[in-house]
């Protein structure tokens, strides 16, 4: 598969960088911190990602939707990035549809993918349990109980959770000999024994700590079945890597953009900034990074599109990539913009602040090294 | 099944039938490179046929025409039957500036006769060029080259010294930078012309390197006489060629690492072992080793999607410096981590153990990659002007 966007794609492209940008600029963001709006999202916005198909472009067009591939919900994040958009589209129409659609058995399909597609409910992956991301450590408890199961166990970090009319739940399932696989259940919102507490983050866009007390699940509530649940939870895992991957990879590009156009405008010592070779090698070497980063992560969505479990380490390498060169963009981004850089008028800040919070979801640029060295086998 | 994939097929089964065994082990030593010349030396009969099968099919160059000894195939065809031969593991018949460099310089700049004259000996290996570009006062700044072209009638005299010129005492003909007009402004009165190295008045002096080998000389003309119709382009505008010649130069400086077969998780592997959970038992080099093969990784994929972009007619000249500078930086960071993995079996210099100090004269060889065919520094200063367009630069 060529490394270039094919011409439907730069269709794609096209109509989500209008739509995102027009409709959920950075001033949007800004407005929901602002009021602290409770939803941190804006539903009419969402309404407008369902007219406009992107809520189920990962759903099969016999669910109801558009039936594309990671690279096309990449193309997609990474709009919502450069616009530091908030909106459920990376748990709800990423994690939950591309998991689903893919290991869904076929009554969970039916149950949720349709409605996934229509803008009807959202989704939230929870997983972490600790500061750190350490999914081979998870304790949260899935015991089967006559003909359904019973989960028990905290999580923090659950983006969009606060909000999630559906949770992907990473539990471990209890097994009678050894530590049993960790698997993703299905538990919606309302059931008793859920608590969910939001988190405010620096990046205002939503998390949650959400708590499950002797929660009682129907039988089928296991993603992939008890058989395929260990596979479809590490590759739901996968999935939220490769598409935070794509939105940083945004904000990265975005960063540097703006960034660029800055040092071609200001002036100082009689002259303009970019003509100084300080800064020039400094942002030849950051549009290196980044040139490699988006050859990475499209890589790492092409892999996923082809099969999910194969596409491990350069879903890793993507993000691990990424997540440095991302980290660079933003920190030269408020270097280059000097004091206005500090402040909070300046849109730069806000980019700086969601690279973070990207970078730290489901792993680091540490974690991903950890993970891909042992896919290695060294 | 489409074209292309039809097209992989054969050429797979060709490859198959044709690749001798031996020309599918990795390259381990100079000996097992190809570079062809009247003087060609093969390490075995194998190395031989294997040049000879390919250039007889036109596959040493396979996207150049026909006509002047190449394989037809589309830039796409081309790409496949690369993967193929790395899929089977076939060694490039034939490593040749002729090819890498000179070649798409003619094809672009060259007259009929010029083509037909000198690029069916290139595909064949036949003959072998070196590149006159350095001068001793004229290195980054290489338009300031002073070695000058006099105008004769219907030839030019030749005077001069380059230098950095890489296998300049093996090679047989030399493209070269010479100034035709001195009272022009520098880049105006430059002409790229082409010559025998066994012309009068042409010697050469290896210079000792800090690997203890000579890859590059000196070379001197004196008083060298050059035909009229060896001027590649036009008369004075030889700047423009030889701009072209270093993109095509950068890519392959830029992919040095691709051809190499040290990995520095190997060797850190058997130089430290392994845990009891089987990781490489030194966390820190461990993560430096993960750090570079992520960053390989992602260089890979940048090399490929450049040559999709350049089929997709997407590409900008300019992505040529991007990628010698990240290549070349990266393929330094490579043998910096295969010294540090070797640990002081890698500071050997001489003896059959270190076949003669390979790591370290390898490791050493290496810090030339971001100073030839342009420095890291100058590549900065042509994506910060070509390719993001600040002002100045």
């Amino acid at each position: 598969m060529a490394l270039v966007l094919n011409q439907e794609q730069t269709m794609l492209q096209d109509s989500a960088r209008s739509y995102v940008s027009e409709n959920a600029p950075p001033a949007a963001l800004r407005k929901l911190r602002d009021a602290r709006d409770t939803d941190g999202i804006s539903r009419p916005l969402w309404a407008g990602f369902a007219d406009m198909g992107f809520t189920g472009l990962l759903v099969p067009e016999a669910d109801g939707g558009l039936g594309l591939g990671f690279v096309e919900a990449g193309i997609v994040l990474e709009e919502i990035g450069r616009n530091l958009t908030a909106s459920p589209f990376w748990a709800t129409s990423g994690v939950a549809a591309g998991t689903l659609a893919r290991w869904g058995g076929a009554d969970q399909r039916e149950r949720y993918l349709g409605r996934i597609a229509a803008g009807e409910i959202t989704a939230a992956l929870a997983v972490d349990e600790t500061a750190r991301h350490r999914p081979e450590r998870i304790q949260a408890s899935l015991r089967a109980d006559g003909d359904g199961y019973v989960l028990n166990g905290a999580k923090v970090f659950v983006v969009d959770g606060h909000i999630a009319d559906l949770l992907l739940v990473a539990a471990r399932l209890e097994a009678d000999a050894g530590e049993g696989d960790v698997v993703l259940a299905l538990v919606e919102a309302g059931t008793p024994g859920v608590r969910t507490e939001r988190t405010i983050m620096l990046d205002a866009h939503n998390a949650a700590g959400v708590s499950f007390d002797n929660v009682r699940l129907e039988g089928a509530a296991i993603v992939g079945g008890p058989a395929a649940g260990a596979q479809a939870c590490v590759g739901a895992l996968d999935i939220g890597r490769a598409l935070a991957s794509a939105e940083l990879l945004g904000v990265a590009a975005e960063a540097f953009d703006r960034t660029l156009a800055y040092i071609k405008e200001r002036r100082q010592f009689d002259r303009i900034i970019g003509e100084f070779q300080a800064l020039q090698h400094r942002a030849a070497n950051l549009y290196t990074e980044l040139e490699l980063s988006r050859a990475m992560v499209m890589t790492a969505l092409q892999t996923l599109d082809t099969d999910p479990v194969d596409a491990a380490q350069a879903v890793c390498a993507a993000k691990a990539h990424v997540g440095r060169s991302a980290a660079m963009a933003v920190q030269e981004a408020v270097q280059m913009h000097g004091g206005m850089g500090m402040t909070d008028e300046f849109d730069i800040g806000l980019y700086m602040k969601r690279a973070q919070s990207l970078q730290m979801l489901l792993g680091d640029r540490g974690f991903q090294l950890e993970r891909f060295a042992r896919l290695r086998g060294f | 099944m489409s074209d292309l994939q039809s097209f992989r097929q054969e050429a797979r089964a060709w490859l198959e039938t044709n690749c001798p065994p031996e020309m599918r082990q990795p390259v381990r030593t100079e000996a097992d490179v190809c570079w062809g010349g009247r003087n060609a030396q093969f390490s075995c009969e194998a190395q031989r046929v294997w040049l000879e099968r390919m250039a007889e099919r036109g596959w040493t160059v396979p996207a150049w025409p026909r006509e002047y000894g190449g394989g037809g195939l589309s830039p796409a065809e081309a790409a496949v039957l690369n993967e193929e031969m790395q899929a089977l593991g076939c060694r490039p018949p034939l490593s040749s500036f002729g090819i890498w460099m000179l070649g798409p310089a003619l094809l672009k700049f060259g007259t009929h006769e010029q083509k037909a004259e000198h690029l069916p000996p290139i595909a064949r290996g036949e003959i072998r060029w070196c590149q006159g570009y350095s001068e001793p006062n004229a290195g980054s700044d290489l338009a300031s080259l002073q070695t000058r072209a006099e105008d004769k009638g219907d030839h030019f005299i030749v005077n001069g010294q380059k230098i950095w010129t890489s296998y300049a005492d093996k090679a047989d003909w030399i493209f070269c930078l010479v100034r035709t007009d001195p009272s022009a402004k520098k880049h105006t009165g430059i002409s790229f012309v082409l010559f025998d190295m066994r012309t009068p008045g042409v010697s050469t002096r290896p210079i000792l390197l800090i690997s203890g080998k000579s890859p590059f000389c000196e070379t001197f003309f004196d008083n060298v006489r050059v035909e009229k119709h060896n001027v590649v382009g036009n008369l004075n505008e030889g700047w423009t060629v030889a701009k072209y010649l270093l993109q095509h130069e950068r890519e392959m400086i830029g992919g040095v690492g691709n051809r190499g077969v040290l990995a520095p998780r190997d060797i850190a592997l058997e130089a430290v072992g392994r845990d009891a959970q089987g990781r490489l038992d030194d966390p820190m080099l461990r993560a430096e080793i993960a750090a570079f093969e992520v960053d390989e990784m992602a260089f890979a994929a940048t090399m490929r999607r450049a040559r999709d972009m350049a089929i997709a007619r997407q590409g900008n000249p300019a992505y040529a410096s991007m990628l010698k500078y990240y290549g070349s930086e990266l393929n330094k960071r490579r043998h910096e981590l295969v010294m540090a993995a070797g640990g002081s079996a890698a500071l050997e210099w001489e003896g059959e153990r270190s076949s003669d100090g390979a790591r370290a004269r390898a490791w050493l060889r290496t810090k030339a990659n971001s100073i030839e065919g342009g420095t890291s520094e100058v590549q900065l200063n042509i994506i910060a002007k070509r390719v993001l367009a600040l002002p100045g630069a």
